[in-house]
């Protein structure tokens, strides 16, 4: 296959292959690595600040699922960490877990199951829907308070282009080819 | 790779990572139309029933998915009323009725566009997760507009039914096969 080339079903138009760069595991393991920093500083600082009339509030997003769970919005709660700090932490730790694996040359009994989890969670990761969810809550709160972007909002913000630049680099064919490769 | 078939009651496993292989995957249509049916029945409560109660020393203010939207619509927010108007009005209403087309047109074994019903498929599995958008929404107000003194926002009983339709229509989406689109058309010739 040549640079840059994709193989492409003749019948439905599916993608069936797409070239990959011959370190782009490499590349993979740093921006997972480096996605995984950005993942804690998102969750430890506040999202958003407010001030209305000299009284400041701000929340992380861990603060922001204890609210909707003591407000007996235990489904919404649910939903939210699942699919904002379970399954992206979850599949980091995964995509980690199988390079460092794969690069330590072991057979890794927990790697095949470990490659299937990835693929299964990954439908479930929802940062990107989430940052353009806190934007859209900033317009609104605009209009009747004072608000601060805090650190974690553009840590999120940043979270979602590395975790999106890990899964393009990623290159599971490669990691099926090496494991295969040590049976 | 590709595997060899296995003998008729035996069971296929993938030779190099062990998984289950089937030709379709398994009760396709039943699973999809189960689904499909499940989350049409609970987009009547996420529609009608409040999706954030938002109380302040005026009265209580009840705010559904539409008037969400319609907020940011007569607040000057063209752009972003559009945006969530297709997050949680549009793509949620698109994919429960072009899933129903998609499930309906298998079942009849129809044999019209399978191309363009392919594509269909593939840009409501990837167009789905957009309709959280509300959801996150209403988190971060519930949570920043909490016990300060002028209002409170409190999640409502519409949220929890409008996350479970997302997340319905995903698995409706996922349990649909797109190879039985192609499936009638041998059968034509």
């Amino acid at each position: 296959m040549p640079p840059g080339g994709e193989a492409h079903c003749t019948r439905c138009g599916a993608q069936l292959y797409r070239w990959a760069r011959a370190d782009a595991n490499e590349r993979a393991l740093a921006l997972a690595l480096a996605a995984a920093i950005l993942f804690c500083v998102a969750n430890v600082f506040p999202i958003l600040g407010l001030e209305v009339q000299g009284v400041k509030d701000s929340t992380t997003l861990l603060h922001a699922v204890r609210s909707l769970w003591n407000d007996e919005a235990y489904t919404v709660a649910a939903l939210v960490f699942v699919t904002t700090i379970l399954v992206p932490a979850a599949e980091l730790v995964g995509i980690i877990w199988v390079l460092v694996a794969l690069r330590l040359g072991e057979r890794g009994r927990g790697t095949v199951p470990m490659l299937h989890f990835i693929e299964s969670v990954k439908p479930w990761g929802m940062v990107e829907v989430f940052v353009l969810g806190v934007l859209v809550s900033l317009v609104k709160l605009t209009h009747v308070a004072t608000i601060e972007p805090g650190v974690a909002l553009f840590s999120f913000a940043a979270l979602m282009l590395l975790i999106a630049a890990t899964a393009a680099e990623f290159d599971a064919d490669a990691a099926w080819a090496q494991l295969a490769a040590r049976w | 790779m590709v595997s060899r078939a296995p003998p008729p009651g035996c069971d296929a496993h993938c030779s190099r990572c062990g998984a289950a292989l089937h030709t379709r995957k398994p009760a396709s249509l039943a699973r999809t139309w189960a689904f499909l049916l499940a989350a049409a029945i609970l987009y009547v409560p996420a529609n009608i029933l409040p999706i954030m109660d938002t109380s302040s020393l005026f009265g209580t203010e009840r705010n559904t998915i539409l008037s969400g939207v319609a907020f940011l619509w007569t607040s000057g927010s063209w752009v972003l009323a559009t945006l969530v108007f297709f997050a949680s009005i549009v793509v949620p209403l698109a994919k429960m009725l072009s899933l129903t087309l998609l499930a309906a047109s298998v079942q009849m074994r129809a044999a019209w566009h399978p191309r363009t019903r392919t594509r269909l498929y593939r840009v409501i599995e990837f167009a789905g997760r957009w309709s959280m958008l509300d959801i996150y929404v209403v988190t971060i107000l519930v949570a920043l507009v909490q016990i300060s003194t002028l209002a409170s926002i409190r999640a409502g009983p519409g949220a929890a039914a409008f996350g479970a339709v997302v997340v319905l229509t995903m698995f409706a989406a996922a349990s649909f096969d797109p190879r039985l689109i192609w499936d009638t058309q041998g059968e034509e010739s």
